[in-house]
């Protein structure tokens, strides 16, 4: 009865008698589910135009985080390292295109998801190599992004908002309504939907896949260097970094491989339920259930629907 | 790809493996002492293990430079890269073991495991300083292995006398809460069993707050659990990217950072990276920080300054990098006085035991080691393997720790019962876990 | 020249169904066998305890692996957490009876294992492909945090790490710090030769087929009377048990003590890699991916020293790194089917050679 109790009635007990750390609670698993449904975001462009599920977009988050602070560390200014930066995840879009992509078109999915394994091997040693593997501080103040906290008193209690937290919101939902206007309204956008639908049908109606899968992988890039900065800032840039990651991928799942909307609603859905699981009921069983709660909340949903909340509906035929 | 590709592909294979046929060159040539470190400068815990390894070296770069290694005998170094991996520690144990290593450091709890058994079977000391298993302050029952200067039951003993101090005496402690944060590994879990042992002498809560390795970066959920429990004090035991992540989440929810006191694992860059809003932030230490010590300026100019290191040079002095240079401390005075006891120049392990058995670091040693004030006299002996010696309480100040306390002595009534318990276990539990028979040297 | 089936000829079907049907194969299984056997006369302490035990463990969690990736088309990312349940099980069944033999336990402790596993399985009738990757996910995590959370399955120990107490087979150490690498080698060799050879035996019979059947089309398999439920269900748990002892023999002849750490999802990955590297559903291509990426990086290692070059570890590392992941490309584009199908390529030249058209 105890144990009844302590599942069932504690947890909303604790809930109603200090709502403002309720309140707290759905803020910051909000902003995490923000951050895991930006990396999920990079997941699902790619996995959309390429077919391709691209387990080094973790690495790819580091990597272009610290591509940003090593540039600076040696002395460029701070938005001319942003710039470099994009550049240089626009020639590694390129580089994985013509050495990964192309080579291995037509192969299993199975192939490419392991040779972006490969990928991701060669992107620790390469960037280790050359900014070492010592942890480093992001730039906050330099790329202009606030410091410090907003209290704000509510509910008899305070709820603290990190400023960078409301930054890295506003950040990612702008980036998403960009990419939802570049997706209907521009010709690559169209063109972009078209592969999406079919690889044949467009190639025969003149769509260059090479560039689409080009531009696909650079807007990847771009929502990793955006999801790098801000986590950066939330902990330190570092290979560690690239474990969070992971957690993009019950996200991806929960919210359908293929779905954009998916993924922004499948990372706040796991944001917000693994805080509430944790910080409500972990500690009736020794706190530290947020490393697997995420997947099994994924793991619940699929056995629902096992497509994912938003994925196109799996159609078998013999 | 044709028939070329394969002949290009089966020749690239053929070359890997006739490459990792050939055995492994030996390094250890006349009169010198092999040196293995086992470094981490890749992976998820390069942040500490960075400095860690460039202090450790450059030591032994200074004295080979300065000295022409110990005793006449040059100091062969070799870093074997393990990336915090028990599995790669293992292969560096492999690699190294036939090469007559003097002993083994290999910073990591969970490659340290492992070696303890090992050491006596293949005559070669396990240094883990102020890490791995406690209970191998035993002499008695760990020969084989050393971890001085203090334990991590030691550590938490100091951390709860230091509270004891600024609340006005340990009874004082009676109706508060202290919180615990760690690492969900062996390393941070060691501590609960004393933490709650004092919890109920003193009577104060206990909170524990688990961060597993994989969540090491995402610990709002600890913290909003440390909001709602408010406790007088926070310890951390943490390592690699938790340290600056714990420092940064108590930042962003007011936490007075003069209550939150961790072990001495944190690192400059990790208080640093959290702003202004660090200053006061605690750990412990046993050694000085900074570069004010002759034994610092000589590594400055004789290996530094020449480009033989790979530190940067304003890192020079930081906490890690002057823990670093303190192991390697230990590892040449252990060489040194295995030489004496010998009288030969190339010593082996089973030496080099003996030598750690009588290390005794007194005042006039540390001067003539140009450590004058960086540390506190230490003396190991065949049954104490680890010193128990004092450390003290350091601050930062929001550009450098400072030291803010006296000596804080370890708590030894409540440790040395755990200690031996924990030895006693552990002898149990692998049945047939040798007796000493090394025989004790007396100190020369 | 050598390598002909000229003049051999099957007169049963036995005979045609066999696994080794050319006699030259047969002889080169027995040379392998008797060469693993000599090696521990020959070869170093080295070569023994850091290249071959390791490898002849991953190549058997490969085969594990692979029984559920390659032969039955289930994507699993769980290995790591099934292998720790075998490590785990192992060292409470050899504390709770340490009288029984350990290689017992070690083999019993799949059984563990395989329960657990199938456990996992059972979303993978409902769910496919990547997204039965990711459930999987959720076992690798859960069971890793068992080992972590509670203290029964490490018997209270104050580290939270699983020491391996010393025992002996015909009176010599086979675990512990007493256990010659000798002995440890010839342990491992013989359970992985055995399970090997079962392993071989199931996907050549009707439950392989059935295996193969699901990956092929799990609808179609359906449709001719297989039924997937169980079939999926048996593959998950051979595949768990395979793994299982894998994991034990891991901690109880390799490691030697264990954190839960060492079953982390780095090692999932690691086999996987493994797996496709060598060739989904081939048995010799696990063990050609478990050499090629668990001895490459040692072997990497050991290359500038070759050449009198000093080369600071750390940008060992980093080549190293990177060099692996350009190869993994490299070998998917040269042969997406894995080693094994380059080993077929090169017995197919080599049965025409000298004189190939």
């Amino acid at each position: 009865m105890t144990i009844l109790y302590a599942i069932f009635v504690d947890p909303f007990v604790q809930m109603a008698g200090a709502p403002d750390l309720l309140v707290q609670a759905l803020w910051d698993g909000l902003v995490s589910g923000v951050l895991y449904a930006l990396i999920a975001l990079g997941f699902v462009l790619i996995f959309k135009a390429s077919g391709v599920f691209n387990f080094a977009q973790g690495i790819m988050v580091v990597f272009a985080a610290l591509t940003l602070v090593g540039l600076h560390e040696k002395g460029v200014p701070a938005f001319l390292a942003l710039a470099l930066t994009v550049a240089v995840m626009f020639v590694l879009a390129v580089g994985v295109e013509r050495v990964v992509l192309r080579p291995l078109v037509n192969q299993p999915d199975i192939i490419l998801f392991i040779a972006t394994f490969g990928l991701t091997y060669f992107l620790i040693g390469f960037g280790e190599l050359i900014f070492g593997g010592n942890p480093k501080a992001m730039i906050t103040d330099q790329l202009f992004l606030p410091r410090g906290v907003v209290d704000v008193p509510m509910l008899g209690g305070m709820v603290s908002f990190q400023k960078i937290d409301i930054a890295a919101a506003i950040i990612a939902s702008l980036m998403v309504a960009g990419l939802a206007v570049f997706f209907q309204n521009t010709r690559i956008g169209r063109a972009l939907r078209a592969v999406a639908d079919s690889h044949k049908a467009a190639l025969s109606v003149g769509i260059s896949l090479n560039q689409i899968w080009v531009i696909v992988w650079f807007a990847a890039g771009l929502v990793a260097l955006a999801a790098g900065i801000m986590w950066g800032a939330r902990s330190e840039v570092s290979f560690a970094l690239e474990i969070i990651a992971l957690k993009a991928l019950p996200v991806l799942v929960l919210g359908g491989l293929t779905s954009v909307p998916g993924a922004i609603i499948g990372g706040l859905i796991i944001g917000v339920g693994e805080k509430l699981g944790e910080f409500y009921w972990g500690p009736l069983v020794g706190g530290g259930i947020e490393s697997w709660l995420a997947y099994f909340i994924a793991l619940a949903v699929l056995l629902v629907r096992p497509q994912g909340l938003f994925g196109e509906k799996i159609i078998e035929r013999i | 790809m044709g028939r070329t590709g394969y002949r290009y592909l089966a020749a690239a294979v053929a070359g890997c493996l006739a490459a990792g046929a050939v055995a492994l060159p030996a390094a250890a040539a006349e009169d010198s002492n092999f040196v293995p470190l086992f470094t981490y400068r890749t992976g998820p815990f390069s942040g500490s293990g960075i400095p860690i390894a460039n202090g450790m070296r450059d030591y032994l770069e200074m004295l080979n430079q300065r000295d022409g290694g110990i005793g006449g005998a040059k100091i062969a170094i070799e870093e074997c890269e393990t990336g915090y991996d028990t599995k790669k520690g293992l292969e560096c144990y492999e690699a190294v073991k036939g090469k007559n290593p003097v002993m083994i450091n290999p910073w990591s709890t969970g490659i340290t495991l492992p070696l303890i058994p090992k050491a006596k079977v293949d005559k070669i000391p396990v240094l883990s300083m102020a890490y791995g298993l406690s209970a191998s302050a035993l002499g008695d029952t760990f020969p084989w292995v050393f971890n001085p200067p203090n334990t991590y039951w030691d550590g938490l003993s100091m951390i709860i006398r230091y509270i004891g101090e600024q609340e006005g005496g340990l009874d004082k402690l009676k109706g508060k809460k202290l919180g615990y944060i760690y690492l969900d590994a062996g390393f941070g879990k060691e501590p609960i069993p004393m933490f709650e042992q004092f919890a109920k002498d003193l009577g104060f809560e206990l909170k524990l707050y688990p961060v597993a390795a994989t969540d090491m970066q995402n610990q709002s959920s600890q913290w909003l659990g440390v909001r709602r429990d408010r406790p007088d004090y926070m310890v951390m035991y943490g390592w690699g990217a938790l340290n600056p992540t714990a420092i940064k989440e108590a930042v962003r929810i007011n936490y007075p950072m003069a209550k939150f006191i961790s072990i001495w694992w944190p690192s400059e860059d990790d208080a640093k990276s959290a702003g202004d809003g660090a200053k006061g932030f605690k750990e412990l230490n046993w050694h000085g920080v900074g570069t004010d010590f002759p034994v610092i300026k000589d590594i400055q100019k004789l290996v530094v300054d020449k480009g033989l290191s790979q530190v940067a040079k304003d890192k020079v002095g930081e906490v890690l990098y002057n823990r670093g240079v303190y192991n390697s401390m230990l590892i040449a005075e252990a060489i040194r006085n295995a030489q004496k006891l010998t009288g030969k120049k190339a010593v082996t392990g089973e030496d080099v035991r003996r030598g750690l058995e009588t290390i005794d670091l007194t005042p006039a040693r540390l001067k003539e080691l140009g450590m004058e004030g960086f540390t506190d006299p230490l003396k190991l002996t065949c049954s104490d393997h680890n010193g128990h010696g004092a450390t003290f309480m350091q601050e930062w100040n929001g550009e450098k720790y400072v030291k803010v306390s006296g000596p804080l002595k370890p708590m030894t009534d409540k440790v040395e019962p755990l200690v031996q318990s924990a030895a006693k276990d552990y002898a149990e539990k692998n049945t047939g876990w040798p007796k000493r028979t090394e025989v004790c040297d007396k100190a020369s | 020249m050598l390598y002909r089936e000229t003049g051999q000829f099957k007169t049963t079907y036995a005979a045609d169904m066999a696994v080794f049907p050319l006699r030259q194969d047969r002889i080169g299984l027995a040379v392998i066998l008797a060469a693993a056997l000599t090696l521990p006369f020959v070869a170093g302490e080295y070569m023994l305890s850091a290249v071959m035990i390791p490898l002849l463990i991953f190549a058997l969690a490969t085969i594990g692996l692979n029984l559920l990736v390659g032969y039955t088309g289930l994507l699993s990312l769980g290995t790591a957490g099934f292998m720790g349940v075998g490590a785990y099980a192992c060292y409470k069944l050899t504390t709770f009876f340490p009288d029984v033999n350990i290689v017992v336990w070690i083999l019993v402790s799949g059984f563990f294992s395989a329960g657990v596993g199938a456990l996992f399985g059972l979303p993978s009738l409902r769910i496919k492909g990547f997204y039965l990757a990711v459930a999987t996910l959720a076992a690798q995590f859960f069971l890793q945090w068992c080992f972590t959370r509670i203290p029964w399955l490490y018997n209270n120990n104050i580290s939270g790490a699983i020491e391996v107490p010393g025992r002996t087979l015909f009176g010599e150490f086979v675990t512990g710090p007493n256990a010659s690498a000798e002995m440890r080698y010839l342990v491992v060799l013989a359970v992985v030769a055995l399970l090997t050879w079962i392993a071989s035996n199931l996907v050549h019979g009707r439950i392989g087929r059935s295996w193969m059947a699901v990956r092929d089309m799990d609808i179609a398999a359906e449709l001719i009377g297989i039924r997937l439920l169980p079939t999926k269900l048996l593959a998950f748990a051979v595949s768990s048990f395979y793994c299982g002892v894998a994991g034990a023999l891991m901690v109880f002849l390799w490691y030697g003590s264990a954190e839960p750490e060492v079953f982390s999802i780095n090692q999932s990955f690691l086999i996987l890699f493994m797996v496709i590297i060598g060739g989904l559903g081939s048995l010799i291509g696990s063990f050609f991916g478990a050499a090629l990426i668990y001895v490459l990086p040692i072997a990497l290692k050991a290359v500038p020293p070759l050449f009198g070059l000093s080369i600071a570890a750390a940008t060992v590392e980093h080549m190293t790194f990177m060099i692996v992941g350009a190869l993994i490309i490299g070998f998917l584009i040269a042969e997406p089917h894995g080693l094994a199908r380059l080993w077929q390529t090169g017995k197919q030249k080599l049965r025409t050679w000298p004189f190939p058209y």
